[in-house]
């Protein structure tokens, strides 16, 4: 492993498998009474999110505890971010108290690779703009591999708001490296141009993409990222791009649906869907703990310090 | 490459712990044995069976991964982190007399971190050390309850303890390293 974690692009296929393999020890840790082990004693790891966020930044302040680390968030709400401080220079003076690591969510795509340069910390990238979330793409992968066995060769459908989604990126990077067949559909306003260089399928029918899937992963409507009139409205795009039980239907007989949430309920999935019997959405929560302990894990060791 | 013990012999040790075992702890239903990962647990398993054909009773099982536990983790500048595998206790250790099993007893630093981990999955009533080796050497106040075969070594050699669940065969050697 390299000494940060920026994205998904950085790993190697053998690295994702080593990390899903941890987590698969790290989750244990969690069904014990007393949840946790001894391992990042005495280290330091500062939460920065510029960014709201319950699921990551808890999942990650967990899976911090569960090894034992010293854990400060910064919440830029009450920090001197507002007063007009730069990313770097909030990065360097945490950087001048001596933590471990930062575990950084900035609505900039690249924040982490600026931290990466002039921080000596390790440095996760916890969401980076329209870039990438690559522990979101572990924790996935790890939710696939463990109710299908395997990756390669399982068709995949993204369906949603491709364009502003980091989570998608991450998300095709990684099943393509791990051999799955990656299949997109969304509003062609959000198809990002040139997407099947990446090794993607793309449909604007989404009955065609989930016909024979073996996993639907979901992405929200990013609201707060659309300035621009990408979709009429919710209602039409539920009708057009919503997963419904009628169109989880079309796809294999056992396939999952996958949210990395927060979900909009009727905008991009049905309610019925999200509660279904094939929806793993709060397994994905529950793993991403312990994806993330086996990343904090596997950083904080002596891996090629420049 | 000395080989200090073959199969045959491996054998007779782990069925003459099993007897051991049976002579000094009567209440045959608290005992519990966890294997040391990797080469404690086959071996638990086949003193489990051991047990198994001398009174028909079934001693419970499990794995533990001591890596977040060892003492040198995060004191090296250089190298990837060690491999972390799964801890596997399907059963209370509240009130066991737990035996812990593992290939070779050397330094004494694998077996603290054990005793580490153990405590925090409950209270058991006594934990007592299984070894098939010992090698001697120790750098801590550690004493196996059980042993295969003592096998004086020096610090520059290796025992290599091959069992055929993992490695194909049953074998001891020791290396020079």
């Amino acid at each position: 492993m390299k000494k940060d974690l920026l994205g998904i692009d950085d790993l190697t296929g053998a690295e994702i498998h080593l990390v899903l393999d941890t987590a698969e020890a790290m989750r244990e840790i969690g069904q014990r009474p007393i949840k946790k082990v001894p391992t990042l004693r005495g280290k330091t790891i500062v939460n920065l999110f510029y960014e709201p966020s319950t699921r990551t930044r808890t999942s990650f302040e967990i899976a911090e505890k569960r090894l034992s680390a010293d854990t400060l968030n910064v919440a830029v709400a009450t920090s001197s971010v507002l007063k007009g401080e730069t990313l770097a220079d909030t990065a360097l003076n945490i950087e001048a108290m001596a933590p471990d690591m930062i575990v950084l969510r900035h609505a900039s795509s690249g924040a982490g690779h600026l931290l990466s340069r002039i921080c000596r910390s390790r440095i996760i990238n916890a969401g980076d703009g329209m870039h990438e979330h690559p522990t979101q793409a572990l924790l996935d992968a790890f939710t696939i591999r463990e109710h299908k066995k395997r990756i390669e060769g399982l068709k995949v459908v993204i369906v949603g708001d491709l364009l502003h989604s980091r989570v998608l990126r991450s998300n095709v990077l990684l099943l393509t490296k791990l051999g799955a067949e990656v299949w997109v559909s969304g509003p062609p306003t959000v198809v990002p141009a040139g997407i099947e260089r990446f090794g993607v399928r793309v449909s604007p029918r989404i009955d065609e993409a989930v016909e024979g899937a073996d996993v639907i992963m979901m992405l929200r409507i990013q609201q707060e990222r659309m300035n621009g009139a990408f979709i009429p409205s919710l209602r039409e795009y539920f009708t057009t791009f919503g997963m419904t039980e009628a169109r989880v239907a079309r796809a294999k007989p056992d396939v999952i649906i996958m949210h990395p949430g927060p979900m909009n309920r009727g905008v991009e999935i049905a309610s019925e869907v999200a509660d279904g019997p094939y929806s793993v959405i709060l397994e994905q929560v529950a793993n991403g703990v312990a994806v993330r302990m086996a990343v904090l894990y596997l950083l904080a060791g002596g891996a090629d310090v420049d | 490459m000395p080989v200090v013990l073959d199969a045959a012999r491996i054998s007779r040790s782990l069925a003459r712990i099993a007897h051991e075992i049976l002579e000094r702890n009567h209440a045959v239903d608290e005992l519990a044995l966890i294997g040391i990962r990797t080469r404690g647990v086959p071996l638990a398993k086949r003193i489990a069976q051991s047990i198994r054909e001398i009174n028909q009773h079934d001693v419970p099982t499990g794995a533990l991964d001591i890596t977040l536990y060892r003492d040198d983790l995060m004191r090296t500048p250089v190298g990837a982190q060690p491999l972390v595998r799964k801890t596997e206790i399907p059963f209370s250790i509240d009130d066991k007399r737990v035996l812990l099993v593992d290939d070779v007893l050397y330094t004494g630093r694998t077996i603290r971190a054990a005793l580490d981990a153990l405590i925090e999955f409950g209270r058991p009533k006594a934990i007592q050390l299984i070894v098939l080796v010992d090698r001697g050497h120790r750098e801590l106040p550690i004493k196996a309850d059980y042993v295969g075969k003592n096998v004086p070594t020096a610090p520059t050699e290796s025992v290599q303890v091959h069992l055929t669940e993992i490695d194909g065969r049953d074998e001891v050697e020791i290396q020079q390293s």
